[in-house]
């Protein structure tokens, strides 16, 4: 096979997977609104996909907040700008650092997790099982995932945010003698809605990829286990890049709304 | 000794008319025909890729024929509705080959789990707990209720998704290799369960194979699935004598 031939066939399973994976949404939000809704699977899910990753998210979060502000401090020392940091730091945490790192805590904690689970689910024939019995297991196991993690996701940036900006204001108290009150006073002088509302809407694009891919790769596994590792490992890839074009194209409209 | 079953064409449960499915250019199932008859266990036989397995899951409508008829009691599943086909499923138990049990729930959950959509098909007072444990019951397996299917043997689960099949109290049983990766002793003890059931239930019974032991004990026809098609059907005394290679292969020890 020549070399076009080869970019030819690659390209072929691109579209295709494309195409799969456009169906797979459409079917998602056809399904998500026909009864009957999995209230109990949801909320269980919301709780697995909240609850545990809320510790790597914090920790996380918390890191990149110590590291920005002592990353950052010294060139606003230069010049004579630290009283600045609160405002520099919230605003680059709550508008993009917060929720695309947490995002990519997610993408590689739960899109896996999902994909793992899904694609073990099918090469043991339990998602057959579950269709035999009468259940739906695209609305059972698909719908209630994804929602979950669409849910779950604003949230965590939320309090994401909250732990990355405490993390900053240690460092702050720390080097900077900075009180509580007054650093948090400047935070929320700085913060508009128009931070704020943007960044939670790109956080519910980001939770739907996540949930959308791991499920459309756990899903549709191939056989064996090597199909599952597979569906785990390009559940994270395939759902990270997905977050930093979906990122690209949220910044991008963003800008042309406070253009406006 | 085997009873002698009333055998009539008005009995047929189950039956496949020129059936044919491809994946690609693999032609698996080129025109494959089968009856099933009230209160009878049918087993099929057939080398491994043979189509056994995409034939039963045709039957249940997991696999979309490419053409042919399939008709369970009585209704053409190629032409039913989502919920028709659903609510037809209620008769039809399935027991996958790997026992397919839900291993993020309990023993009582995966039982439970058929019932969230056919309850119905029971008395309204009918108590789910009741129905979890007769099942359980049935299949020697009521203590393990509480626990999850990581925590059980092989043989073990192959019971309790025996008893997840039972619940619904199908008219017709699907067995997908049923004895296969277990012991032999463990596998004689589910074929005798399997006989126990069609007795005290009067279930119809299709069994899919390669354990010959398991046919002869089990089987009041056998089918034999080679080259995507029904190459022979009969007892298991007139198909093991036969003088056919190809039949003669499937009883070589």
């Amino acid at each position: 096979m020549s070399g076009i031939q080869k970019i030819k066939a690659q390209l072929n399973l691109f579209l295709i997977e494309l195409g799969d994976l456009s169906y797979f949404t459409g079917r998602f939000f056809k399904e998500s609104i026909k009864r009957p809704f999995e209230i109990k699977e949801l909320l269980r899910q919301c709780f697995n996909m909240g609850n545990r990753s809320l510790l790597l998210v914090g920790i996380t979060c918390f890191i990149i907040g110590l590291v920005l502000d002592l990353q950052t401090r010294p060139t606003l020392m230069e010049f004579g700008a630290v009283s600045w940091m609160p405002s520099m730091v919230s605003i680059s945490i709550v508008r993009e650092i917060g929720p695309i790192i947490t995002a990519l805590v997610c993408a590689g904690r739960i899109g896996s997790g999902i994909g793992a689970e899904l694609g073990s689910m099918r090469v043991t024939e339990q998602i057959d099982a579950m269709e035999v019995s009468g259940t739906n297991p695209f609305k059972y196991l698909v719908v209630t995932r994804v929602l979950a993690v669409t849910l779950m996701l604003p949230l965590l940036v939320i309090i994401g945010d909250a732990i990355a900006l405490f993390g900053s204001f240690l460092v702050e108290n720390i080097k900077g003698n900075v009180s509580f009150t007054l650093y948090f006073n400047q935070v929320f002088d700085s913060i508009a809605y128009g931070d704020i509302i943007p960044a939670t809407i790109k956080s519910v694009f980001f939770g739907l990829a996540i949930g959308i891919v791991g499920c459309f790769k756990g899903y549709y596994c191939a056989k064996g286990t090597e199909g599952v590792g597979k569906a785990a490992n390009s559940a994270v890839v395939v759902s990270s890049l997905l977050l930093f074009i979906i990122d690209f194209i949220a910044v991008f409209v963003t800008d042309i709304f406070y253009d406006l | 000794m085997k009873e002698n079953k009333t055998i009539s064409n008005s009995n047929i449960v189950l039956q496949i008319k020129d059936l044919h499915k491809s994946f690609g250019n693999n032609h698996v199932l080129k025109g494959f025909n089968m009856q099933l008859f009230q209160g009878e266990n049918l087993v099929i036989m057939g080398k491994s890729g043979s189509g056994k397995s995409v034939m039963i899951k045709c039957l249940v409508g997991l696999i979309e024929a490419d053409s042919g008829s399939i008709s369970v009691m009585h209704k053409d599943i190629t032409k039913l509705t989502q919920e028709a086909l659903d609510i037809l499923r209620a008769d039809i138990g399935f027991l996958f080959q790997g026992s397919a049990l839900y291993d993020s729930m309990t023993v009582r959950e995966n039982l439970e789990f058929p019932l969230r959509r056919h309850k119905n098909k029971f008395k309204s007072n009918a108590n789910t707990d009741d129905l979890v444990i007769e099942a359980l019951s049935n299949v020697g397996l009521a203590h393990t209720v509480d626990l999850m299917p990581s925590e059980l043997s092989g043989g073990m689960k192959r019971r309790v998704a025996l008893a997840r099949t039972l619940i619904l109290k199908p008219k017709i049983i699907l067995y997908d290799e049923p004895t296969s990766g277990l012991d032999p002793i463990t596998a004689k003890e589910i074929i005798i369960l399997m006989q126990d059931i069609q007795k005290k239930y009067n279930t119809s019974s299709l069994i899919i194979t390669h354990d010959v032991d398991c046919a002869r004990v089990i089987s009041d026809r056998m089918l034999l699935l080679i080259d995507g098609i029904d190459y022979a059907v009969g007892t298991f005394n007139e198909l093991s004598t036969s003088e056919d290679p190809k039949i003669k292969a499937f009883f070589k020890h």
